[in-house]
């Protein structure tokens, strides 16, 4: 037990001195993960919408594959664009290998089922419950699609989360196209298996700790958010 | 409407945030996890990046990834320990040069208990023997990396076939060298591990050195340039000049000058 009470009181001694390194880590791993769930929620909330409302062959297969790939492992993902993005590889003359760039690239692959497959199943419940409705008004399906997103926004909000926590927890992926650069792709989770590398376990333990808290926080936030504009436009 | 623009913007300034970081010269360092880990790097590269204004990204891999990276052509520089890979690597015209930076050696750690009664000995062919007569645990690094390629060849030289002579006590993980030490450290197993690493590494629980001071354990680290003329990528002036400044008088006293608890870690030895 040692080893928490050791973590909890360098997790306090980071937090409380404003270690320079660290807001730099915990500040690139927001970077990283919030563009990459704002890219995944610009094309799977009307993606996972299409796939609700509309109705065409091969929709069923399509979810299925959908809900299958938000199990994604994170290290396939990352050798994948690895692949890519090498010097050797189809996209190697951007050179975006080992730039945050890079990173928000895998990580958008890792959150786009999650949220695409959360937003389909949102918005086909809803479907399910207003489609006579809406039929009635002689809303087309795009319309209807869009008034149906509209209409649970709210909800889709748990979705985003879910995608943020999946990229902010994941590690395989930023590893190997980040490659873990001291200041320049090192983010909270490549930093928490450097610290376990090294032994330093109460560290690692303790930067884990800070991840926790920064996830707390971003929840809280969106939930704080959701709840004014709910009672606003609600 | 107004939400979602806010929204854009903050993530315009994400975007500018995170292409902020590619705008000063750098190049690309692919190395092993013993520098990085040892905490080597972290000595070296402010000395020399505050001279040349370059800056020094390291990745840090085995040695046998590490060369898998320039062979793609994603590194300007390789920097690694296992001299007859680095010598395939230039004859396959990857590399333009290799040249020796500097040693250190591997060390056999075991537990306290030491099973196979190999502690204090000198004799590191010996103790691989009196491991393998034992079948005490034994933790392999598994992963291609310079010391995996060193441990197989101590097997080979103390006669035994480790591949028909693996058995459960031949623990092959597939990891680094810090996290192999986490599995030894909790196996209470032996691994051959390098001085620098072992220096650094906190979580020793009952492990200690078991053997050193064999001539065999010796550990030369090499640098090369990734061929230019191969991939028009690299950037061959910069990456000229951290390879120029490791060997020159002043890198290797920076080299020398890293020491844990009085202790060094490397040793210079470049040819000029």
């Amino acid at each position: 037990m040692g080893a928490f009470a050791d973590a909890a009181r360098s997790a306090w001694g980071l937090i409380a001195t404003g270690d320079a390194a660290l807001l730099d880590i915990v500040g690139l791993s927001l970077a990283v993960s919030l563009s990459a769930v704002a890219c995944a929620t610009v094309v799977g909330l009307p993606l996972g919408a299409a796939l609700a409302i509309g109705r065409f062959p091969g929709r069923r297969a399509i979810v299925i594959l959908l809900n299958a790939l938000m199990g994604l492992p994170p290290v396939v993902v990352g050798l994948a664009v690895y692949l890519m993005l090498s010097r050797a590889g189809p996209l190697g003359a951007f050179g975006l290998l080992f730039t945050p760039g890079a990173m928000v690239i895998a990580q958008t692959i890792l959150v786009l089922p999650i949220i695409a497959a959360l937003c389909r199943q949102a918005v086909d419940d809803a479907w399910a419950e207003y489609e006579e409705q809406l039929r009635s008004l002689g809303a087309s399906g795009f319309g209807a699609a869009l008034t149906l997103v509209w209409d649970i926004r709210f909800s889709l909000l748990t979705a985003i989360l879910a995608g943020l926590g999946r990229a902010s927890a994941e590690v395989g992926a930023v590893m190997i196209v980040g490659g873990n650069i001291d200041g320049v792709t090192r983010v909270m989770t490549t930093a928490i298996a450097l610290e376990t590398s090294k032994g330093d376990l109460p560290l690692a333990l303790a930067l884990g700790g800070v991840l926790i808290l920064l996830v707390i926080a971003l929840n809280a936030v969106a939930h704080v958010v959701k709840d004014a504009a709910q009672r606003r436009y609600g | 409407m107004d939400l979602s623009r806010r929204a854009l913007v903050a993530l315009a300034a994400a975007c500018a945030l995170v292409t902020a970081h590619a705008q000063s010269t750098y190049i690309t360092v692919a190395s092993t996890t013993s520098t990085e880990q040892s905490g080597l790097f972290k000595h070296l590269l402010p000395v020399f990046e505050k001279k040349y204004a370059i800056q020094v990204r390291v990745v840090a891999l085995g040695t046998g990834q590490a060369l898998d990276m320039g062979r793609r052509g994603d590194a300007d520089v390789v920097f690694v320990h296992a001299r007859p890979l680095e010598e395939r690597f230039v004859a396959e015209g990857f590399g333009v040069q290799r040249l020796d930076v500097m040693y250190n050696d591997f060390v056999l750690i075991g537990p306290q208990s030491d099973p196979a009664k190999v502690a204090g000995g000198k004799d590191i062919v010996e103790a691989f023997r009196k491991i393998y007569a034992a079948q005490a645990a034994f933790v392999s690094r598994g992963d291609r990396s310079g010391t995996h390629f060193a441990e197989l060849a101590l097997w080979k030289s103390s006669g035994i076939d480790i591949a028909a002579a693996k058995g459960a006590w031949y623990r092959d993980t597939g990891q680094g060298m810090g996290p192999a030490l986490n599995s030894a450290a909790g196996m209470g197993a032996y691994i051959l591990a390098d001085r620098g690493t072992w220096l650094s590494f906190r979580n020793r629980a009952d492990l200690a050195i078991a053997v050193q001071g064999d001539a065999r354990l010796f550990n030369q680290y090499g640098v090369m340039l990734v061929n230019p003329a191969k991939f028009p990528s690299v950037k061959q002036g910069a990456a000229q000049a951290f390879i120029d400044w490791l060997v020159s008088a002043e890198g290797q006293g920076a080299i020398a000058a890293y020491r844990i608890g009085g202790e060094p870690l490397f040793f210079p030895n470049a040819k000029n």
